[in-house]
């Protein structure tokens, strides 16, 4: 067996695959960050505490109703976007046409009523989710060990952000909403529902979020405290790739969760610190983004 | 004018106030937490109010100064006033740098740079050896103030902070009634149009920022002295949001509002202590009512009725 710099590959791999797995995850919050600040000018500062939920929506069904796996993954999305459809209809809504900082504000405060929610009632300890049958098990690919479950989280991560990037930039309703974005007034003249367009915006990107937390449940654990540790990298990333451009969220996110990945093998003490690091040099450097467009 | 003689008259009502809380009753370190939390609110509303930059990462130079003053008193051996100093300066230079950094962008960028910037800083208290991570710096003495009055009567304790708080609000107070204030609140207004006028906006932005932080760090180094500790919940993001809390209940852009919403939360928290993650839920549910309903804060809202009053 070779190694590398004094670490064996077995560790190496393993972390870049958690790195990769991270990466998605980041992927799929910062694509509807990008999304919801797109159509709606809002910092969803409740990215984070909502991908807890769809965790614990997969966990509920599983725990009260007996649905598994496969189904939750399709449920706990759709639940945690009707949640978001009710938030955006009674609240959010009423703060377009204020400055940028109210919507983080009231996003923020919403964070926090989620968050303490589940805590009063789960503690700061996690609750176990099985890895569905079907995925148990592994690749043994010679230089290192690839759980099936691994492998699909990327797998269909990657699918669905690509997706997502489809529709946005093929489809037809994907160019009223960029259009919506660049003149909202004008495609209103044409007699298309903005404000619908824009509430069912925020409900998918809220589930795409819920989505990631269903993928996340059986790796790590079901955890209150999941969507704050992840949310504020996920603002970094933002911040490195420019909330401009969908497919540069996708490759930001992927690309910082393979950086942490590889920070955790060869300089553990900082990894938690490696984007934050690596934002401040961006901003140094190129102040609008790797993706970003400067603001005229 | 009568507005204005109103505001002195109130202002007046609430030092003398102040002065004698220790008399009628009141707990006085509670007094001490609300003393410190209100500057640190006064502060970090200079550039929330006055540049309308929204900071998510102010309890960077809290907790930064809460530990700088508390290692130098306590490992050092510095007098209290020097260790506070420091503290104090040592969150106006690291202010400087997130300022430097967080300028760049604008908007809402501005607040994620900062609230990114701040939990750098968390990650490197959780680590660095003189922090001692999780169990924080404790037992801190607080020694005597010039040599010779003893601060650990909590009395005499009392006063000194009630001195840092009234220094530290003269500070902001002057800033914002002056030149340099007013270009502030011009950049506020119309950002464009300062540069137009020829004003290095970036360098005003920086330098409110820097005297923000540094006025800050003097609440959270007083805050150490005061509890005899630092620990990591004064640089946790959660306290960065709590004092965007204060001063938008108190009411942004008004010189005591944030006082007042500060006084307020220190209260509430107080009361609620016994019942957990009832806090965040509350806490939260005010940032949403406040928002939604009352973006004016308490202040800000009384201002506007004594105006409309006057016509």
């Amino acid at each position: 067996m070779f190694e590398l710099l004094g670490i064996p590959p077995q560790a190496l791999f393993g972390q870049l695959l958690l790195g990769l797995i991270n990466g998605s995850f980041y992927a799929l919050l910062s694509l509807g960050l990008a999304v919801i600040f797109g159509m709606l000018n809002v910092i969803n500062f409740a990215h984070g505490a909502i991908y807890m939920m769809g965790a614990f929506v997969a966990w509920f069904l599983l725990q009260f109703l007996g649905i598994g796996y496969w189904p939750a993954l399709i449920l706990a999305p759709l639940v945690v976007g009707a949640f978001g459809i009710v938030l955006e209809y009674t609240m959010l809504r009423h703060l377009y046409k204020l400055d940028h900082l109210y919507g983080l504000l009231l996003t923020f405060g919403l964070a926090l009523v989620i968050e303490g929610v589940f805590r009063n009632a789960y503690g700061v300890s996690g609750q176990p989710y099985p890895i569905p049958a079907a995925m148990q098990g592994g690749w043994n690919l010679g230089f290192m060990f690839l759980p099936f479950y691994r492998g699909w989280v990327v797998l269909i991560s990657l699918i669905v952000c690509f997706g997502t990037w489809l529709v946005i930039e093929k489809t037809r309703i994907g160019a009223y909403l960029r259009a919506a974005v660049e003149n909202q007034h004008l495609v209103r003249a044409f007699g298309i529902n903005v404000p619908l367009m824009m509430t069912l915006t925020y409900g998918f990107a809220v589930a795409l979020a819920g989505f990631a937390g269903v993928l996340a449940a059986p790796i790590y654990q079901v955890n209150p405290l999941m969507g704050q540790q992840v949310i504020i990298v996920v603002f970094a990333i933002v911040v490195i790739g420019g909330l401009g451009s969908i497919l540069g969220s996708i490759v930001t996110g992927l690309g910082i969760g393979v950086i942490e990945g590889l920070t955790k093998t060869f300089y553990p003490e900082a990894s938690s610190t490696v984007v934050f690091l690596i934002m401040a040099i961006v901003l140094l450097l190129r102040p609008h983004g790797l993706f970003g467009r400067p603001r005229t | 004018m009568t507005l204005e003689l109103g505001k002195k008259l109130a202002l007046a009502a609430l030092a003398v106030f102040i002065l004698i809380t220790p008399f009628i009753g009141l707990y006085p370190i509670l007094m001490m937490k609300v003393l410190c939390f209100a500057l640190f609110a006064v502060a970090f509303n200079l550039v929330l109010g006055y540049v309308g930059l929204l900071s998510f990462g102010h309890a960077a130079f809290f907790g930064m100064a809460a530990y700088f003053t508390a290692h130098i008193v306590k490992v050092w051996g510095f007098p209290t006033e020097i260790g506070i100093l420091l503290g104090a300066g040592g969150a106006g230079i690291l202010g400087f740098l997130f300022a430097t950094l967080a300028t760049r962008r604008s908007g809402i960028y501005f607040a994620m740079i900062t609230l990114a910037l701040a939990q750098m800083v968390y990650f490197y208290c959780l680590q660095a050896p003189f922090t001692h991570g999780e169990d924080g710096i404790q037992g801190v003495p607080r020694g005597r103030f010039l040599g010779i009055v003893d601060l650990s009567q909590d009395l005499n304790m009392y006063y000194f902070v009630v001195g840092v708080f009234a220094l530290g609000f003269f500070i902001i107070y002057r800033t914002v009634h002056s030149p340099f204030g007013e270009v502030l609140k011009a950049i506020r207004e119309n950002e464009t149009r300062v540069v137009s006028l020829g004003y290095n906006v970036t360098r005003f932005k920086i330098a409110a920022f820097t005297i923000s932080a540094a006025v800050t760090g003097l609440a959270g180094a007083t805050k150490s002295i005061v509890f005899q500790s630092a620990t990591l919940t004064d640089v946790h993001w959660f306290m960065s949001g709590e004092v965007v809390l204060m001063t938008l209940l108190g009411g942004m852009g008004t010189i005591a509002g944030p006082a007042v919403g500060a006084a307020i939360v220190v209260a509430l928290q107080n009361y609620l202590s016994g019942f957990g993650a009832w806090i965040t839920i509350i806490t939260g549910t005010i940032f949403v009512i406040c928002v939604l309903t009352f973006r004016r804060g308490i202040v800000g809202e009384i201002n506007r009725l004594l105006r409309l009053r006057e016509g």
